[in-house]
C-alpha cells in the first residue's frame, strides 16, 4: 500500500479526473443524473487520494520532496515526467481537491444557462487535472503543459456558461493568459539552454544556474519573463484587468475555481520556479514585486469601493488581497513566504466562499447591483450571517484564516531577506497596513448595503429569496469549518509550510548576494536546495526507491 | 519560544531575569479556563440557544457566572502568591549585556522573589522554524481585570434578561455578549503581543455586532461601521507596532530574530537593551490603536455613535470593560512607553497630552448633549483620558485605579440611564425626561451616587482614583505633597479643570433626568428586580471601591490596609520599569474637593435654582433658561456651537476622509483601471487583431496561400470549420504568440 502511494500516489491523484472525463464522455449527454454522479465520485476519489496521500506525508520533513516519481517522458527535449509533493505544494494541492467536489455538489441544481451538464462537469473535471498537475510537476515542460492545460476548459466555461458579455471577458482572460505563458516559455526555454542542464527538472535547472555561472543580466532578463507569466496569472497590479472581467462574467463555479485555484497558479510559480531557480535576480526584482504588491493593494481596495457590482467588488478585492501574497514572496524571508502560502489559503477558501454567496444571491435576486440589494439578512438570515463572516474573514480579522495571510505579510515586510532594500519595504509595510483599513471599508460597506437594513420594495415579498439549501450547505460548510479552523490554529498550514519554505529559501537567500563576488555565490550557491533530487545525476529510480525508504 | 529561554536560579546572575515564573497555583497557572467558560457559552448560545427555555440567556449567565467564581478564586490566589511564592524565575540572555537591576531591594529574592507573574504558554504555530505561542501572563492587572470583566459581565447579564426581553435577536445579543466576555478576558490574560493584537480585533468585532445589533435601521449600522472603521485605523498602529516590537526584541535576543513576548518585550526595555528610536516609533504607533480603541481625542469620535447599541452593551463594552481595552494595553506594555516616551523625565509627551487633551474635549462635550447616554459617553472619553494622563505622568497605579473604580461607577449609570429610558422610552433628557426621581427611587438613588462617584466628591470611589491621578501628576509639593516621575503641571491644570467640568454636567444631567417634571408621555414606573438589583450592586461598589487603595498613612486606618490595591496590582518584577511614586497631599485632596463642590453649586444654582423657578413660573417644565447665555452673548453661542459640532470632526472624517476616499479617490482609481490601463488593453487587442488581418490578407492569403493553395485545399477547409466552432479567433492568436514566444527565445539566446 505504502509503495503504491510513493509511486502511483501523485500520478493517480492528477490523471483520475481525466478517467472520469473518459467515462463521461461515453455516456449520451440527456443521462444528467449519472453525469453528476461520475462527476462527483471521481473528484472525491481524487479526495480520497489526497487524503491517503496527506496520511502517507512524513510531516517532520516537509522539504523534502515526497512521492516523487522521475521518468524520462520527452526524450528529445531532456523533458521528464517529474512529480513529487513538499509543504509548499501540499496545502495547495488539498485547497484543489477540496474546491472541486463542492462545486460539483454546489452546481448540481443549478447548472447556469446554456445547462449542460456533461460538458460542464467535463470542463471542471479536465481543470481539475490542470491544477493537481501544476502543484505536483517537477518539470518545466511538465509544469508548463498543466498550466496551459487549465486554460481552456477555463476560456469555455466562461465564454459558453458565463454573462452578457462574456465573448469579451473569455478573450481577454484567454488572451492575457496566454500572453504570459509565451513569455514565460521564453524564459524556460532560454534557462534550459542557458544553463545547459540536463534536463527541465526544477532541481537540476537551479544547480546548473550556478555551475554555468549565467550571467547575472540572463538571469534578470528570465526573471522578468517569468514575472511577466506569473504576474499576469496572479494577478498583479497592472496586468489584472482581465480578472474583474472574467469573474464578473464567468459562472459561479468558475469563478470559485478561478479565485480560490487558478490565482495560485501564479503565486506558486513565483515560489516553486522562479525565486529558488533564480534567487539572484529575485533579489534584484523583489522591490519593484514589492512595489506592485502595494500598488495592488491599494489600488485593488479603491477599485472595490468604486463598484457597483457585488461580484466585481469580490472580483477586485482578489488584487488587493493576492498583493498582499506578492508582498509576502516579496519579502523573500521565511515568514513572508510562509504567509503567502497561508494567504493563497486563506484567499482561496474566503473569496471562493463569497463567489458561492454572490451566485446564490444573484440566483435569487436575479441581480447583484449593490443599490437594489438590502436586508438579505431579513430574507436569508442564516446566509446573510455566512456573508458576515466571510466578510469579516476577508477583511482579515483575527480568529480566521484570512488575518495569517495578512498581518505575518506585513511583519515580514518590516524585515526583507538579505540584499533587499529594508526602508523601501518598511514604507510598503505601512501602506500594505493602510491596505487592512480600506479593506474594512468596502467590506463593510458591501455588508451593510446587501445584508442589513430591510429588504427593497421590489423583492420585498419574493418567495424565492430563501435561505440556503442542502446543496448550499453541502458546498459551503466544509469551507466555512476550515476558514474558522485555520484561524484559531494557523499552525495546520504553517506546520506544512514551514520546512520547505526554509529549506528553498535557506541555501540561497540567506547569503546576501550583494555582498558576494560570484564565485562565492558560487561556493555557498544553490547546489542543495533540492538535496533530495538533486544528489546525484541520474533522475530515474534512484529516486523513487530513496523516498520508499524515507515514506517508509 | 519557550524552549529558548534558559530557565535560571536569578542568584545565578547569569541574563535577565524577566519577572515571570513557570512556577504557581494551579489555577494561576491554568487561568485560560476563564475565557474558555463563555467561549462555550457562545457556542452553545450559537447551536442551541434558540432551543433552550430562556433562549440561550441562562447558558450565557451560568457561564459567566462560573467565569466570576473563578476569577474570584484567582484573586485570592494571587494575593496569596504575591507575597508567598519563591519558586524559580524565567531569565533570558540577551546580546546587550549591559543589564543593571533597577528593581529595587525587592527584585533580590534569592531563589526567585515575590510578585513574579505567572506564565503558562503552548505552541500556538511555526514560522521560520520558530514555535510562536499563546499562553498566559497572570499578575497584579491581569487578576484585576477578569474580576471586573466577569464581575460586569455577569451583572450586565441579569439585567439585560429584562432589558432586551422579546428582543427581535434575544438569542444573538447573549451569544455576542458570551464571545465578548471570552475576548476580553483573552485580551487582559495575553501572554505575547500578537495574541493582544487577535483578541483586540475580537473585541471590535463583538462590539460591532451588538452596536449594530439593530441593523434594520441605518444610523445603527452606520454607527457599527464607523466604531470598527475607526478602531481599524487605530489598528494600522498596532500592527505596525507590534511589528517593530517583534524585530526589535528579536535583535537583542541571540539566535532569535523576533519575539511577541510581552515580558521578554518589557523587561529588555527596562534593560536598556532596545534602541530607543524603536521604541519612541513603536509607543507612537501602538498609541495610535489606544487612541482609536480608548476613544482618545482625535479618534473618539465613534464612540459617542456606538450608544446606538442597546444599554447593557453601552454599560459592559462601551463604558466598563472593552474601552479600556487601550488604557489595560498601555498599562501591559508599560516599559516599552516608559522608555519610549521617556514618562519618567517629566517633559510632556504624547501619552500625556493626549490623555489630558482628552479629558476636556470629552467632558466639554458632555455639557451640550440632550440624549442621556450621549452624556455619559462623552463621559466615558474624558475619564478614559484621565487614565492614559495618568500613565503617561507615571502614575501607573493611579490610572489601574481609576479604571478599577470607573468600571463600577460608568456602569452603574449606564444601567441607571437605560433603567429610566425603558421607562420612558426614550433616551432624551431634555424631551422626555425629567421628574423621575418619584417614579423610579432606586434608580435615581443609584444613578446620584454614581454621579457623586463619578464627580469625585469623597468619600465615593471616584474621588481616591482621581486624586491618586492628581497626585501623579506631581504638581503640587504643597504641604508635604511631592511628585512622582517629575511635575507636570499641564495636566494637573487640565485634571483639575475636568474635574470641575464633571461635576458640573453630572449635576446638570441628575438635574433633566430626576427633578422638574416630567415631559414625557405615558407613566414612568420603576424597573423590575433584575435591572434593580444589579444597579444596586454597582452602586454599593461605587461607594466602598475607593477604599481598596487608602493612601500611605491615612489616618485611623492600620498601615495592613492602606494601598492594598497597589500592592497587589502594581507589579515589581523585570518586566515592569521602575516607576516612583507621589506622595499624597492633604492640601491637593481638599483643593480638588472645593474645586468640585465649587462647581457643582455653580450648576446647582442655574438648574435647580434658576430653571427651576423659571419652570415655575412659566408654568412648564424647562430644561434651560430661556434667556440664558448662550442667548445673550454671541460668544457663548458660538462656543456651544462648536461644542455642537463636536469640533466639526465629524465631518472632516464622514465627509472628507471618508467621503473622499469613497467618492473621488475611488473613482479616478477605478477610471484609471478602465480607461487607461483597459485603454492600453483594448487598444492592444484591437491593433493585434488589425496586424493579424494585414498579415493574413496581404500575406497569408496571397503569398502563403498562394504556395499551398493547390496542395492543402482540403486541409484549410478543415481549419476555417474548427475556427468557426470556437468563439473567438483563439487559436490564430494561440498560433502569432507561440511564434513570437520560439522567435523571441532565440533571440533572447543569441544576444545575452
Amino acid at each position: 500500500m505504502e509503495n503504491l502511494l510513493d509511486g502511483w500516489g501523485l500520478t493517480v491523484a492528477t490523471f483520475s479526473p481525466l478517467v472520469g472525463v473518459a467515462v463521461m464522455l461515453l455516456i449520451p449527454k440527456d443521462q444528467e443524473e449519472r453525469h453528476k454522479l461520475i462527476a462527483l465520485v471521481t473528484s472525491l476519489w481524487v479526495a480520497f487520494v489526497s487524503v491517503l496521500l496527506l496520511i502517507g506525508f512524513d510531516l517532520d520533513h516537509t522539504d523534502r520532496l515526497q512521492f516523487v516519481v522521475d521518468k524520462v517522458w520527452i526524450d528529445v527535449i531532456s523533458s521528464h515526467y517529474a512529480v513529487g509533493l513538499d509543504g509548499m505544494s501540499l496545502p495547495l494541492l488539498l485547497l484543489t481537491v477540496l474546491v472541486v467536489p463542492l462545486c460539483i455538489v454546489y452546481s448540481w441544481n443549478h447548472f447556469p444557462e446554456p445547462r449542460n451538464p456533461k460538458a460542464f462537469l467535463i470542463l471542471i473535471l479536465i481543470l481539475e487535472t490542470g491544477m493537481i498537475g501544476t502543484f505536483v510537476a517537477q518539470d518545466l515542460v511538465l509544469f508548463f503543459v498543466f498550466f496551459e492545460v487549465v486554460l481552456l476548459p477555463m476560456f469555455f466555461m466562461i465564454a459558453v456558461w458565463g454573462g452578457p458579455n462574456r465573448r469579451y471577458a473569455s478573450l481577454k482572460f484567454f488572451l492575457f493568459t496566454l500572453f504570459g505563458s509565451a513569455l514565460m516559455l521564453v524564459s524556460f526555454l532560454a534557462l534550459f539552454f542557458l544553463t545547459g542542464a540536463e534536463s527541465f527538472v526544477f532541481a537540476d535547472l537551479a544547480d546548473n544556474v550556478v555551475a554555468h555561472g549565467v550571467s547575472r543580466t540572463a538571469q534578470l532578463w528570465i526573471f522578468g519573463g517569468m514575472l511577466l507569466g506569473f504576474g499576469i496569472k496572479v494577478p498583479m497590479f497592472p496586468f489584472h484587468t482581465w480578472l474583474p472581467d472574467a469573474h464578473t462574467e464567468a459562472p459561479t463555479v468558475g469563478s470559485v475555481i478561478l479565485a480560490a485555484v487558478l490565482l495560485k497558479l501564479g503565486t506558486y510559480g513565483f515560489i516553486r520556479i522562479a525565486i529558488p531557480i533564480l534567487p539572484e535576480a529575485a533579489v534584484e526584482w523583489a522591490p519593484w514585486i514589492g512595489l506592485l504588491a502595494v500598488i495592488g493593494i491599494i489600488y485593488g481596495a479603491l477599485g472595490c469601493l468604486a463598484q457597483t457590482d457585488m461580484k466585481r467588488l469580490i472580483a477586485f478585492s482578489s488584487v488587493a488581497h493576492m498583493g498582499f501574497v506578492m508582498l509576502g514572496i516579496a519579502t523573500l524571508t521565511d515568514f513572508g513566504i510562509n504567509a503567502a502560502i497561508m494567504g493563497m489559503v486563506a484567499h482561496g477558501l474566503i473569496t471562493g466562499m463569497l463567489f458561492f454567496l454572490a451566485g446564490s444571491m444573484k440566483e435569487r435576486y436575479h441581480t447583484l447591483e449593490i443599490s437594489r440589494l438590502g436586508g438579505l439578512l431579513v430574507q436569508a438570515p442564516r446566509m446573510g450571517w455566512v456573508f458576515g463572516l466571510c466578510a469579516m474573514a476577508s477583511l482579515g480579522l483575527p480568529g480566521l484564516a484570512g488575518f495569517w495571510g495578512e498581518f505575518p505579510a506585513i511583519l515580514s515586510a518590516y524585515s526583507p531577506g538579505n540584499g533587499v532594500p529594508v526602508e523601501t519595504f518598511r514604507t510598503f509595510m505601512v501602506v500594505a497596513a493602510l491596505g487592512t483599513v480600506l479593506a474594512a471599508g468596502y467590506l463593510l460597506w458591501l455588508l451593510q448595503r446587501a445584508a442589513f437594513g430591510t429588504p427593497k420594495e421590489e423583492f420585498a415579498d419574493d418567495p424565492h429569496i430563501t435561505d440556503a439549501t442542502r446543496e448550499e450547505w453541502i458546498a459551503w460548510a466544509p469551507m466555512i469549518a476550515l476558514i474558522v479552523a485555520i484561524g484559531i490554529y494557523p499552525n495546520l498550514v504553517f506546520r506544512v509550510t514551514d520546512g520547505a519554505v526554509d529549506a528553498s529559501l535557506h541555501e540561497c537567500l540567506q547569503v546576501n548576494a550583494s555582498e558576494l563576488t560570484s564565485e562565492q555565490a558560487e561556493a555557498l550557491g544553490c547546489a542543495d536546495i533540492y538535496d533530495v533530487a538533486g544528489t546525484d545525476d541520474g533522475h530515474g529510480d534512484g529516486h523513487a526507491d530513496e523516498h520508499a525508504a524515507v515514506g517508509g | 519560544m519557550t524552549d529558548l529561554l534558559t530557565l535560571a536560579a536569578s542568584a545565578a546572575g547569569s541574563g535577565l531575569p524577566l519577572g515571570i515564573t513557570e512556577g504557581g497555583a494551579w489555577l494561576l497557572r491554568n487561568v485560560w479556563l476563564i475565557p474558555l467558560l463563555p467561549a462555550l457559552s457562545f457556542v452553545g448560545i450559537l447551536f442551541f440557544g434558540k432551543r433552550l427555555p430562556k433562549g440561550g440567556s441562562e447558558l450565557g449567565i451560568a457561564f459567566v457566572g462560573i467565569a466570576f467564581v473563578l476569577a474570584l478564586f484567582t484573586a485570592v490566589a494571587w494575593i496569596d502568591h504575591r507575597d508567598d511564592f519563591h519558586g524559580e524565575e524565567v531569565t533570558r540572555t540577551v546580546a546587550v549585556a549591559e543589564h543593571h537591576d533597577e528593581h529595587g531591594d525587592e527584585h533580590h529574592g534569592g531563589h526567585g522573589h515575590p510578585s513574579l507573574a505567572v506564565h503558562n504558554t503552548v505552541t500556538w504555530f511555526q514560522s521560520n522554524g520558530v514555535e510562536f505561542t499563546v499562553g498566559t501572563l497572570v499578575d497584579g492587572p491581569a487578576v484585576m481585570m477578569l474580576v471586573v470583566v466577569t464581575l460586569v459581565s455577569l451583572l450586565v447579564h441579569v439585567y439585560s434578561t429584562d432589558y432586551v426581553a422579546g428582543d427581535r435577536r434575544y438569542t444573538h445579543f447573549f451569544a455576542f455578549l458570551s464571545l465578548f466576555s471570552a475576548s476580553m478576558l483573552l485580551l487582559v490574560v495575553s501572554e505575547n503581543t500578537l495574541q493582544l493584537l487577535v483578541a483586540w480585533e475580537l473585541v471590535g468585532v463583538c462590539s460591532f455586532a451588538l452596536i449594530g445589533h439593530w441593523w434594520e435601521e441605518k444610523p445603527n449600522s452606520d454607527a457599527a461601521l464607523k466604531a470598527f472603521l475607526t478602531n481599524r485605523v487605530g489598528d494600522m498602529g498596532l500592527l505596525v507596532g507590534v511589528t517593530i516590537l517583534f524585530f526589535t526584541v528579536g535583535s537583542a535576543l541571540p539566535g532569535q530574530f523576533g519575539s511577541f513576548s510581552i515580558a521578554e518585550t518589557n523587561a529588555l526595555a527596562n534593560a536598556g537593551a532596545l534602541s530607543h528610536t524603536a521604541l519612541l516609533v513603536a509607543s507612537c504607533c501602538l498609541m495610535a490603536a489606544v487612541m482609536s480603541k480608548s476613544g482618545q481625542f482625535f479618534l473618539h469620535t465613534w464612540l459617542p455613535d456606538a450608544m446606538a447599541g442597546p444599554t447593557p452593551v453601552s454599560a459592559l463594552i462601551h463604558a466598563a470593560t472593552m474601552v479600556v481595552a487601550g488604557v489595560f494595553m498601555i498599562a501591559r506594555m508599560y516599559g516599552v512607553f516608559f522608555e519610549g516616551f521617556s514618562i519618567g523625565g517629566s517633559s510632556i509627551n504624547m501619552m500625556a497630552l493626549v490623555g489630558g487633551l482628552t479629558t476636556l474635549v470629552g467632558a466639554s462635550l458632555a455639557f451640550v448633549q440632550s440624549d442621556i447616554k450621549k452624556v455619559l459617553a462623552y463621559s466615558t472619553i474624558s475619564q478614559l483620558g484621565y487614565m492614559v494622563m495618568a500613565l503617561g505622568v507615571g502614575a501607573w497605579t493611579a490610572a489601574m485605579f481609576h479604571l478599577f473604580t470607573h468600571a463600577f461607577f460608568k456602569a452603574c449609570l449606564f444601567l441607571g440611564s437605560g433603567s429610566a429610558a425603558h421607562a420612558v422610552h426614550s433616551f432624551d433628557m431634555k424631551a422626555d425626561m425629567g421628574g423621575l426621581r418619584k417614579e423610579m427611587p432606586h434608580t435615581f438613588r443609584t444613578f446620584v451616587i454614581g454621579s457623586i462617584a463619578l464627580a469625585g466628591l469623597p468619600p465615593l470611589a471616584g474621588f481616591w482614583s482621581k486624586d491618586e491621578i492628581l497626585v501623579g501628576t506631581g504638581g503640587w509639593g504643597l504641604f508635604g505633597g511631592t511628585g512622582g516621575n517629575g511635575a507636570y503641571t499641564f495636566m494637573l491644570v487640565m485634571g483639575i479643570a475636568t474635574a470641575a467640568l464633571t461635576a458640573a454636567y453630572m449635576t446638570r444631567c441628575v438635574y433633566l433626568t430626576f427633578f422638574g417634571e416630567f415631559r414625557g408621555h405615558g407613566h414612568p414606573h420603576e424597573s423590575g428586580p433584575r435591572i434593580v438589583v444589579p444597579l444596586w450592586i454597582l452602586a454599593g461598589l461605587a461607594i466602598v471601591a475607593g477604599f481598596l487603595n487608602l493612601p500611605k498613612g491615612f489616618p485611623l486606618v492600620p498601615d495592613s490596609l492602606q494601598e492594598r490595591f497597589g500592592h497587589f496590582v502594581e507589579p515589581v518584577a523585570g518586566y515592569f520599569p521602575t516607576i516612583a511614586h507621589g506622595t499624597p497631599s492633604w492640601s491637593l485632596a481638599i483643593f480638588s474637593t472645593l474645586v468640585v463642590a465649587a462647581a457643582i453649586g455653580v450648576a446647582y444654582r442655574y438648574y435647580f435654582v434658576k430653571v427651576e423657578a423659571a419652570s415655575k413660573a412659566c408654568g412648564k417644565s424647562l430644561t434651560e433658561l430661556p434667556n440664558g447665555p448662550t442667548t445673550k452673548y454671541p460668544l457663548a453661542r458660538r462656543g456651544h456651537n462648536l461644542l455642537v459640532q463636536k469640533y466639526y470632526l465629524d465631518h472632516l472624517y464622514t465627509d472628507v476622509i471618508a467621503g473622499g476616499t469613497k467618492g473621488p479617490l475611488a473613482d479616478v482609481a477605478y477610471s484609471v483601471n478602465q480607461n487607461v490601463i483597459d485603454g492600453v488593453v483594448n487598444a492592444a487587442g484591437e491593433n493585434a487583431v488589425k496586424a493579424g488581418n494585414l498579415v493574413y490578407h496581404r500575406f497569408d492569403q496571397l503569398v502563403v496561400d498562394g504556395v499551398v493553395n493547390t496542395s492543402g485545399r482540403a486541409s484549410s477547409g478543415a481549419g476555417e470549420e474548427l475556427r468557426k466552432i470556437q468563439t473567438g479567433k483563439v487559436q490564430g492568436y494561440a498560433a502569432i504568440l507561440f511564434a513570437a514566444a520560439t522567435v523571441l527565445a532565440g533571440v533572447f539566446i543569441v544576444i545575452v
